[in-house]
């Protein structure tokens, strides 16, 4: 059931909640303590805008165990606004087709539930197109 | 350092062998290769296996198989580096040897994908990605593929037909292979209409996941019969690295470091340069996996592999790759994908690969990769 696991990440999947480096300034996600950039300890909490563009994507069509009743679901490559990537799916696409440079907004959805007569729900980010530009424009 | 030979080899055939367990293809194969070693005793066992803890419920398979081949009391250990751990066991018995800490030590690699279908094959996967970051949002090894051939349309304005060569060339050479899966060569009508798996890829950019085992015996120069059966080949060199595990890390997703790294400190330890190489074994798990091997270690400029690649890259070519069909036609079996590739790079250099004999081998280099070169591990072998 992985209870555990999937609590202690909570911060993660529902907030984006990651690093910044005191020392060099890099964000950092997902949290690592140690700052990729110049390998010292970073350790303060930093929480991601959600903003970001789309990388890379494609569609899986042969999922893995637990995602079967999602497929066909899009995977994407996504670039958040303050540097890192992240591996997410897109969501509420409706009819639009996902391209190359496409922004995106994270939002918390149902990731998958967990076999079983007491199986737990698992939620974390997916990105959906951004709803925001016009707004910011 | 002492000097490492390859005295034995053997192999199963790749298939789907839903008549066989784990353990009767693993015995088949070190069988094979002790039979080949005139009567040297292994002091070790080193297991490759990636998935046996996912697809057979089962662990420790270092005394499960040192017990299965009556190899009793030796020691033995499994080594898992997903789709390197063919080559990560082969180094770290030859590590082994040459260090001087043992004699003689016999390699296998076995995986048995067929006794899971579909969903949860996929899932066993996904197990060597970043479960948490990679895994858990519905990524699969196939998928992250295919970003990286969309990654490198888009980066080097390739056509959608740049990864086909890697596919023709290895259905190609795996005819003259009895121990492949696909013998069937395949024409450029049959790549454009591949079934689709993740778009841009289709079931012609990835190998079939299938079962088999391969195994290599190793000894130490002076512990030498002075006649052997067959002739024996030098591990000239060996060196394995890593790189960020999760694609979404890396500066550039397109940058095999890890492949160059491993391939430039292999062929050093060697000294052997790279174009005094007969043959090259690429890890073509995913097609897409071999112009980014070749452009990361220098057989290629950047964007460019697939150019003219059929010829550059046949067997009569400047660099024969996929010599007998590589993953994609003989099939990947998992831990053992990388013993294959160097059973295979051995048949070249003792002159037993058939139709695909390449003239005159004497240097045969073979990279196992897990993962998008997450784990590389680059041998050099030589005639002597």
């Amino acid at each position: 059931m992985e209870l555990a696991r999937h609590w202690r990440l909570k911060k993660q999947r529902y907030a984006l909640q990651g690093e910044v480096c005191p020392h060099c300034q890099t964000k950092i996600f997902p949290p690592r303590d140690i700052c990729p950039a110049c390998k010292q300890e970073a350790r303060t909490d930093h929480t991601f805008s959600g903003r970001g563009k789309v990388v890379a994507f494609t569609v899986v069509t042969q999922p893995p165990k637990g995602y079967e009743a999602q497929a066909p679901y899009v995977v994407a490559l996504v670039e958040l606004e303050e540097g890192p990537r992240v591996t997410a799916q897109l969501t509420d696409l409706g009819d639009e087709e996902p391209y190359i440079g496409m922004p995106v907004e994270m939002v918390t959805r149902k990731l998958r539930t967990v076999e079983g007569e007491r199986g737990i729900i698992v939620y974390g980010y997916k990105f959906r197109p951004r709803l925001t530009v016009a707004q910011r424009a | 350092m002492r000097e490492v030979w390859i005295v034995g080899i053997g192999a199963t055939p790749v298939r789907e062998h839903w008549d066989r367990s784990l353990r009767d293809l693993a015995w088949e194969a070190m069988h094979r290769a002790l039979e080949e070693a005139a009567g040297l005793q292994p002091q070790a066992l080193f297991v490759a296996n990636m998935l046996a803890p996912l697809t057979a419920h089962q662990t420790h398979l270092g005394t499960l198989l040192a017990d299965y081949a009556g190899l009793e009391g030796i020691e033995a250990v499994t080594v898992e580096a997903a789709g390197a751990s063919g080559g990560m066991a082969l180094r770290q018995a030859y590590l082994a040897v040459a260090s001087g800490a043992l004699d003689a030590a016999l390699v296998v690699g076995v995986e048995k994908f067929t006794d899971v279908v579909g969903p949860e094959v996929e899932g066993a996967m996904a197990a060597t990605l970043d479960a948490d970051y990679e895994a858990e949002p519905g990524l699969t090894p196939a998928a992250q593929a295919a970003w990286l051939m969309q990654m490198y349309r888009e980066r080097y304005n390739a056509p959608e037909t740049a990864f086909m060569p890697f596919a023709l060339l290895a259905h190609r050479h795996a005819v003259g292979n009895p121990y492949a899966m696909f013998r069937r060569a395949i024409s450029e009508k049959h790549y454009r209409h591949g079934a689709p798996v993740a778009p841009p890829m289709t079931i012609f950019d990835m190998a079939p996941y299938a079962d088999g085992a391969a195994a290599v015996f190793l000894a130490a120069r002076d512990v030498l019969p002075p006649e052997l059966p067959r002739p024996a080949v030098r591990i000239a060199g060996s060196a394995a690295a890593t790189d960020r595990l999760a694609l979404h890390d890396r500066e550039d997703p397109l940058a095999f470091t890890a492949a160059a790294r491993s391939f430039h400190r292999a062929l050093e330890e060697a000294g052997v340069s790279p174009h005094q190489v007969d043959f090259f074994e690429p890890f073509d798990l995913f097609g897409v996996y071999v112009p980014l091997t070749l452009e990361a270690v220098g057989y290629a400029d950047p964007g460019r592999a697939w150019q003219d690649a059929e010829r550059r890259f046949g067997l009569d070519g400047e660099l024969p790759i996929l010599t007998l069909g590589g993953q994609k036609a003989r099939g990947f079996p998992g831990g053992a994908a990388g013993v294959y590739q160097v059973v295979e790079a051995v048949w070249q250099l003792r002159g037993q690969a058939g139709d695909n004999q390449i003239a005159h081998a004497r240097v045969g280099v073979v990279q196992a990769l897990g993962g998008p070169a997450s784990t590389a591990v680059t041998h050099v072998l030589q005639r002597p």
